[in-house]
């Protein structure tokens, strides 16, 4: 009897390896990263508004930062520009910016039409940092927390939802949220 | 003289004008023939994390010359082939390798085929053998019917 069930058995396991497969095709574009849950890259590099300046990792230990990857040449970033000034302005976290392989005129002139969202950024033209985070595509959003560690990286666009879901859970309670 | 010196300053001049174009993928040149050995070997062993089924050395994205230059850099600096893939893995996962290592994660996907071609060649190992038992019972009873002289005449076996 019970050999009749082994090819059904078999052929279930077949079914269930290939809607694994299946499913998992279209994720392609979401290369999970190692760097999950391992200290962010350390680096100093030059000030997008003022070369003389450095944004260094070191500066940023201590508290929580959102690290996000940008360029004036990606339209993602556009479309995701609002929702960073949207949390910029609630005072969860701060943002750091990597404006990657830009020219710093353009990304200057297209924050001051935009916005600006960022307490700081580190501008990348050669794209090498973007190397050492992993960094494949734009947008990408890290986040780390005060002892240096990626906690959590997102893909493209920052929705609100994506938000709320994705980042607002590993953050811890924000006085600027549950406060008066 | 005049002319020919024309024609040579136009010919270097479209010369010129083509380099930047004749390697336009992976426009470097090593210092040595092994180096350059090297980094050809490497350049096609990593996948370009954007067009994901192209190598860094068929990519034509930025990203992907931002990579080959690192590992060129590395090379000069003479860092090895692992201490590069390391470099590269430890930042993007084995998914940039197209030839992924044997360890631990990779595992099933190196012993699945292996597994599956096993338990294929076993089941049908065991179909044969039975059929055979199976066959060799058919004949023995067909055997015992001959004894029992029910079979037609000029039946053997």
């Amino acid at each position: 009897m019970i050999r009749y069930f082994i090819p059904v058995a078999l052929f279930a396991v077949l079914v269930v390896l290939l809607a694994l497969g299946i499913h998992q095709a279209p994720r392609k574009d979401l290369v999970p990263s190692p760097l999950i849950g391992k200290p962010a890259p350390s680096f100093s590099l030059p000030s997008l508004s003022d070369p003389g300046k450095q944004v260094s990792t070191a500066a940023l230990r201590g508290h929580w930062y959102l690290f996000n990857v940008w360029g004036t040449w990606c339209v993602s970033c556009h479309i995701e520009e609002p929702e960073l000034l949207a949390i910029a302005r609630t005072g969860v976290v701060p943002l750091i910016g990597l404006d990657w392989k830009d020219s710093r005129r353009q990304a200057i002139a297209y924050l001051q039409a935009k916005g600006n969202p960022y307490q700081q950024i580190a501008f990348d033209p050669g794209g090498l940092e973007a190397i050492h985070w992993g960094v494949y595509g734009a947008p990408e959003t890290f986040l780390v927390n005060p002892q240096g560690i990626i906690v959590y990286k997102y893909i493209g666009p920052i929705t609100p939802r994506a938000w709320a879901r994705d980042f607002l859970p590993r953050l811890p309670a924000a006085p600027a949220v549950s406060g008066s | 003289m005049m002319r020919a010196g024309l024609r040579s300053g136009a010919l270097a001049a479209v010369l010129l004008l083509a380099a930047p174009f004749a390697h336009a993928i992976a426009p470097t040149r090593m210092p040595t023939p092994a180096l350059e050995v090297r980094y050809e070997r490497l350049i096609h062993g990593f996948r370009c994390m954007q067009c994901q089924d192209e190598s860094l050395a068929n990519s034509p994205v930025s990203l992907a010359a931002d990579m080959r230059r690192q590992i060129r850099q590395m090379l000069l600096a003479g860092a090895t082939d692992q201490q590069i893939r390391n470099f590269f893995v430890s930042r993007y996962g084995y998914f940039i390798l197209f030839k992924p290592p044997f360890v631990l994660k990779t595992a099933w996907l190196w012993l699945a085929p292996v597994v599956l071609l096993a338990t294929g060649a076993l089941s049908a190992a065991w179909v044969i053998r039975r059929r055979a038992a199976l066959a060799a019972r058919d004949d023995n009873d067909e055997d015992e019917s001959l004894d029992d002289g029910l079979a037609g005449p000029g039946k053997h076996t």
